[in-house]
């Protein structure tokens, strides 16, 4: 059931949602946001891509195995507390080596890092649960049609 | 432990990742032996990093006298061992995860023995136990191992439990969990009417570990594991662990009634059961664990006698016993290395083709048998004085039987694989390897070499000690001339009725193997127990997990209920007052959200229910977004776009719904469960707001966290500890749920 307009409206609409999700998970340091919130708006995109155009090809889109993007997520949560932990002696202590040089105010650090890997968790989980799903769901439909 | 396997694909191991481990508990070892001068001086070495401060748990360690020598046994047998086991098991692929197995081992069995902290005691403690099973169960792949090493774990365990709980009374009763301040604080613990649960508690966790009647089963049985394994674990050191902690606590726990009274009877028992059956085996390796088992009686009763006399015995024996009988066990796995069996019947003759073997077996033997000058007649000429001096008739008696069917397997060791026409399943036996060989030759020698130098054991291991448990140095000196007295006789005693008792070994044998059958199994309760805990187990299991989704829901959501009205009935909190005012907006929000909840209630088309939440989640957004709570708002709208998308998926799959029937129970629980948390949440809306946290967290967010959020401030950063717990469980649910959905996909249909 390949929906011509879905399938047309998707291709416009994933670059909007992701570029949008990244940067609400960007704002999410000052304003309301973040990779939780980033994290499942991303999601939602690949959900489209899935419904749109099927399984493969929301596979192809998301290019990394789901499995992977959540790890990676997961890995950089604790390499971020792994840097506040051998940097300033406390696991997940906020590190901002740029935040007070030359008054630049960048805010980026160990913080940043975290929330990163929390956006990659709940893009990753999410999409292979999803994607999971729907093997199941359509491996035996096909038989059953 | 994962990683380095991995880097090992074909699961071979360099001659150099061989010798690496052995190398490790060597350099371990000179370590040690650094510190004998000042710790044999009687100034003990201390360690203390913080753990957990809030509770005063800290990881400290301490090296006395007693924790001294156990590990320059830990680490000296432990770098014979390892060596041993890298030639036992060349050719095995198997050998890196074995070394690396042992190597964790040997670490928790190290800050077993240093650990001055209770709570870092039992963690290492357990660390033993669990390394434990993983080789006991080395061979997985055979039914009876797997069967040993889950005996092994449940039996250790459960006195580990029993242990925990020990420590923390006896850390509750002294106020510290330092074991020093426990050991110099008895008084205290022995006038606390908790004693007798701590003393019982503490007991019962070394008898299991340590294998005291009626624990004992396990550790013959525990023979399922490799020789080099049974030799380390099983004779030298984790099987005396729980004979540590006796020893350790000793002072703090010792000295009374209660304690004697439970001691020398189980140790007694042990010793004299296990030399009984000892010699009903042919397998050397299984006879050699039922003497360890009366070694570990012996140590028992004698720490249970707690006579300064006692003390340096048990600690004399404990270093005696350490020497050969590790050095036996490997003895035995060169014997069936080389002749292709270690079942006496089958073997025999070997000395002309085995010279290496039949040395090393004779020296450890003969230490065993308590022979002069090997070290093995010291330590039994002590156990005789400590029995005769305040002890009664009986107990001699019993250390004098025992001794003497240990003289009988000691030859049995020594003369029957060696002695008489050659035999072996082996075409050509002959001495293995040399690294086979290094291990029991040195302890062997050592066992002469200390024999014949006394005072230098006494100077380094067992005068330090002594000192340890008993406060006081030894009652008399080690020496291999003690004078004509009652101790001289009795050995003559022994020496006479074990070469009686090896005369008739063959008699003895066989009439216990008759009478075998119609004892009753010692193990019976514990295989009892476990096919009891199972039934339960499947019992509770069929009644809570019957697969039906609505029950679940009905049990969540009645329990939920239950605690919500608990709250609000019992609970501190007051009832709502008026309600704030209310405008069109939430009237029409609310409106919203019944419509839907009727719909869903009333359609029968399951799309349509799904549409219908979804629009009851919105409504909920809506208000998030109204009263200000644009994240929250966010997050719900994204999360109930992903369950249409989920639920549709699964839908899919499902039977039409057709018409449900109407459920008054459900409805009830529904009902009620709706009206207590509208009611629950309004009556927090009518407590003040205690605004401590949100001006804590409004003043800091962005001094100290550089973000002006404060929600994702709190998340990432304030809290960070929770979410990182957080995300780690999504990506296990992610995992779990992956798989399980692909074995669904992967199943023949």
């Amino acid at each position: 059931m390949k929906s011509l307009i879905l399938s047309t409206a998707t291709r416009v609409l994933v670059p909007v949602i992701l570029t949008f999700s990244f940067l609400v998970f960007l704002r999410g340091h000052n304003a309301p946001g973040g990779g939780f919130i980033g994290g499942l708006l991303a999601a939602t995109a690949f959900a489209l891509v899935e419904k749109a155009d099927g399984l493969a090809a929301a596979r192809r889109a998301l290019r990394f195995r789901p499995e992977s993007i959540a790890a990676t997520g997961l890995g950089a949560a604790l390499a971020s507390g792994l840097w506040g932990g051998l940097g300033a002696g406390h696991f997940l202590k906020g590190m901002w080596p740029l935040y007070d040089r030359v008054g630049s105010h960048l805010p980026l650090g160990s913080i940043p890092l975290f929330d990163l890997g929390v956006y990659l968790v709940v893009l990753g989980a999410v999409t292979g649960i999803l994607f999971a799903f729907e093997a199941t769901v359509s491996a035996p439909q096909g038989e059953d049609d | 432990m994962v990683g380095l396997r991995a880097a090992m694909p074909d699961g071979s191991v360099s001659a150099f990742g061989r010798a690496l481990p052995a190398l490790a508990a060597a350099t371990g070892f000179a370590w040690f032996a650094g510190f004998v001068p000042q710790v044999a001086g009687g100034a003990p070495v201390e360690l203390v990093l913080p753990w957990v401060p809030a509770l005063g748990v800290e990881l400290a360690f301490r090296l006395d006298g007693l924790s001294l020598a156990f590990a320059l046994l830990i680490t000296g047998i432990g770098a014979l061992v390892l060596l041993y086991a890298a030639s036992y098991f060349r050719a095995d692929r198997r050998l890196g995860s074995l070394l690396l197995t042992l190597l964790a081992f040997a670490i928790a069995m190290l800050g077993l023995v240093t650990a001055d902290d209770a709570i870092t005691l039992f963690v290492f403690w357990e660390g033993t136990t669990i390394t434990s099973w993983l080789l006991v169960g080395f061979d997985h792949e055979r039914a009876a191992a797997r069967g040993a090493a889950l005996q092994a774990l449940l039996v250790t365990a459960a006195g580990g439990l029993a242990l925990l709980a020990g420590l923390i009374l006896l850390g509750g009763v002294v106020g510290s969990w330092r074991l020093s301040t426990m050991t110099a604080l008895g008084g205290v613990v022995q006038g606390s009417p908790l004693y007798p649960a701590i003393l019982v508690l503490i007991v019962g966790a070394a008898f299991a570990k340590s294998a005291q009647w009626p624990f004992h089963f396990w550790l013959p049985n525990a023979m399922a594991a490799p020789t080099p394994v049974s030799a380390y674990l099983h004779s030298a050191t984790m099987v005396k662990a729980g004979v540590y902690l006796l020893a350790r606590l000793s002072p703090a726990l010792g000295g009374t009634g209660l304690w004697s009274g439970l001691l020398v009877p189980a140790g007694a028992v042990t010793m004299l059961l296990a030399s009984v059956w000892a010699m009903r085996q042919t397998d050397l390796k299984l006879m050699l664990a039922w003497t360890t088992l009366m070694a570990l009686g012996l140590l028992t009763f004698l720490l249970g006698i707690g006579t300064p006399a006692a003390i340096t015995a048990a600690m004399g024996f404990l270093v005696v016993h350490a020497f050969y009988k590790a050095g036996l066990f490997l003895a035995v796995g060169m014997i069936e290395k080389g002749a292709g069996s270690r079942d006496y019947p089958a073997v025999g003759g070997l000395a002309r083709a085995m010279p290496v073997t039949t040395g090393a077996v004779a020296l450890a033997a003969l230490s065993m048998a308590g022979l002069p000058p090997f070290l093995g007649f010291i330590g039994k000429e002590l156990v005789y004085e400590a029995t005769t001096i305040g002890a009664t008739v009986a107990l001699t008696a019993a250390a004098l039987a025992a001794n003497a069917l240990m003289v009988a397997c000691a030859a049995m060791v020594a003369l029957r694989p060696f002695v008489g026409a050659r035999r072996s399943p082996k075409d050509t036996p002959a001495d293995p390897d040399a690294g086979l060989g290094a291990g029991p030759v040195v302890l062997g020698v050592l066992g002469l070499g200390f024999g014949l130098a006394p005072w230098l054991a006494e100077a380094w291991l067992v005068g330090p000690m002594t000192a340890a448990v008993a406060g006081a140095p030894p009652a008399g000196h080690l020496a291999l001339w003690h004078g004509v007295g009652p101790a001289l006789w009795l050995s003559l005693a022994t020496w006479g009725l074990g070469a009686l008792l090896y005369l008739g070994l063959d008699g003895i044998r066989d009439g216990l193997a008759t009478v075998e059958p119609r004892l009753p199994r010692t193990e019976g309760w514990y295989d009892r127990g476990l096919a009891g805990l199972l039934a339960l187990a499947a019992l509770v299991t069929g009644a809570v997990q019957n697969g039906r989704m609505t029950r679940y829901l009905r049990g969540t959501f009645l329990a939920f209920g239950l605690l919500v009205w608990g709250a609000l009935l019992v609970g501190t909190g007051g009832w709502p007052a008026t309600a704030s005012a209310i405008f069109p907006i939430d009237v029409a929000i609310v409106a919203m959200i019944l419509a839907s909840i009727a719909v869903v209630l009333r359609t029968r088309s399951r799309l349509t229910a799904i549409a219908a939440l979804g629009g009851v989640g919105s409504g909920i957004a809506f208000v998030f977004i109204l009263y200000g709570a644009i994240d929250v708002a966010m997050t719900q709208l994204f999360v109930e776009i992903l369950v249409v998308v989920f639920l549709a998926l699964a839908m899919v799959r499902l039977p039409a719904a057709g018409d449900l029937p109407f459920s008054p129970l459900n409805a009830l629980i529904a009902g009620g469960l709706g009206l207590g948390v509208a009611l629950a949440l309004l009556a927090v809306l009518a407590t003040p707001l205690d605004l401590r946290l949100t001006e804590f967290f409004e003043a800091t967010s962005y001094t100290q966290a550089h973000g002006r959020n404060v929600v994702n401030v709190i998340l990432v950063d304030f809290r960070g500890f929770d979410t990182l717990g957080e995300i780690s469980v999504i990506v296990i649910a992610a995992v779990a749920a992956v798989a399980v959905l692909r074995a669904k996909v992967r199943r023949p249909r």
